[in-house]
């Protein structure tokens, strides 16, 4: 089970900052992110591949976007 | 469903879009160097309410109401309507206050910042120098872990009441509508002269609004988002879209005999450098702490945000105090005690900013 960042509820830049504090300080390649609007998605989406991951997956169930990233 | 509004040229789009319609508003009537300014508009809502009485600022402004309908028609339509808060709204609410306090010392929000400038005026750079100022401070907090904390679900019907107070608002212009030379019309405030009596009619400015506030919404459009995530993440991503405002207001004005370049005689602005950056160093570190422009705070309450919406009353509110208590500046300088008010501003911002770190922030 890969590591999960929960910023839902949470605003930008909080999601992103989260995500690319976990990508600094993880060993693992694959991460899982959770946040609960579009704004915050296409944000951590964006953020991630300047830091050379890539998204692999989203699953949305009920309000919830399950961004799954993978080191690049 | 790809949203082109999300692209590099979907933002760069919205932003030149924004430029243009603000040059136009201005040439159809608005004030000088203010066809869209979030922040005095807000301020004359609250004159046309009746909550602060400077009788050269109260006119209840279509554009703000058209900002928040349009981003509640896209957020309906493209199912992002959700209804939610309960994120420090009191810690919001005094953000807003001191948001509106420290816009009016300088005489205006970031969209009419960017707006002055492209209009010529060369004291709206100090205030951009102290917007970037204040926005800098906010992401340092960021950095350290600030959070006003999480958000929840709410109710339905939360989402529709500050959308259905601005519905509302516009039916009172409807129904009380301006008459020459009179300050009141049924319930609410007119000026006769000043800025305030200065505007296109109310449904272009309605319209405008809402074109606004539908591309705004689905683009994610934001002033201060464009040098926080510069600072932080080195993403030029938001910033585009306000070079693109920029630039093609700047054009605009220049077509339309509406740039004139210089400090001195500049429509609603005063030449006091240092207050001018002071004053939005005051407004960046409240957006910055609050998560968005004045602009972005009306679109994410159109999204049914409670925390946005307690945001723009607190704006409404902190345009009330500046008025009544002799804060806000004037073309002839600053007010009685608008110094007193950004210290104290900034004192409190700095003191929310060191405190809120909810342990709820961290997983």
């Amino acid at each position: 089970m890969a590591t999960t960042v929960d910023a839902r509820g949470l605003s930008c830049p909080q999601p992103v900052l989260m995500t690319l504090d976990e990508i600094k300080h993880t060993g693992d390649k694959e991460l899982v992110v959770l946040v609960d609007t579009e704004a915050s998605k296409e944000n951590v989406g964006r953020a991630v591949e300047t830091q050379g991951w890539q998204v692999l997956e989203i699953k949305e169930d009920g309000e919830t976007y399950q961004i799954e990233i993978q080191k690049g | 469903m790809k949203n082109f509004f999300v692209t590099r040229w979907g933002i760069i789009g919205v932003g030149a879009f924004i430029g243009v319609a603000a040059a136009l508003l201005q040439y159809w009537g608005n004030p000088g160097n203010m066809g869209i300014c979030v922040a005095c508009f807000e301020r004359d809502i609250a004159g046309a309410l009746g909550l602060h009485r400077a009788g050269v600022v109260q006119y209840m402004r279509p554009e703000i109401i058209g900002f928040v309908l349009g981003s509640l028609a896209a957020a309906l339509i493209f199912k992002e309507f959700r209804p939610r808060g309960g994120s420090a709204p009191v810690v919001r609410f005094l953000l807003g206050v001191f948001a509106m306090i420290g816009a009016l010392v300088f005489l205006g929000c970031p969209w009419r910042a960017m707006l002055r400038l492209a209009g010529g005026d060369g004291n709206a750079i100090l205030g951009i120098i102290g917007l970037i100022a204040g926005v800098w401070i906010g992401t340092r907090f960021l950095k350290n872990g600030y959070s006003l904390g999480r958000t929840h679900k709410f109710a339905v019907a939360t989402g529709w009441v500050l959308p259905g107070i601005f519905v509302f608002f516009f039916l009172l212009m409807l129904i009380f509508p301006q008459s020459e030379g009179t300050a009141k019309s049924g319930v609410l405030f007119y000026s006769s002269k000043g800025p305030g009596a200065m505007h296109a009619s109310i449904f272009i400015s309605l319209l405008v609004g809402l074109v606004i506030g539908f591309i705004a919404q689905r683009s994610r459009f934001c002033t201060m988002g464009a040098f926080r995530d510069l600072i932080l993440f080195k993403q030029v991503h938001l910033f585009s879209g306000v070079v693109a405002l920029i630039l093609l207001a700047g054009v605009a004005n220049l077509i339309l005999g509406q740039f004139h370049p210089g400090f001195q005689n500049q429509p609603v602005a005063h030449t006091l450098h240092v207050w001018n950056a002071l004053g939005m160093v005051l407004a960046g570190l409240a957006f910055a702490l609050a998560g968005g422009c004045p602009g972005r705070q009306l679109f994410l309450s159109g999204e049914g945000d409670g925390d946005a919406a307690v945001f723009v009353i607190g704006m409404i509110v902190g345009a009330a105090f500046s008025h009544n208590f002799g804060l806000a500046s004037s073309p002839k300088g600053l007010g009685p005690y608008g110094i007193a008010a950004v210290v104290i501003g900034l004192a409190v911002c700095l003191l929310i900013g060191f405190t809120m770190k909810p342990q709820t922030a961290r997983r």
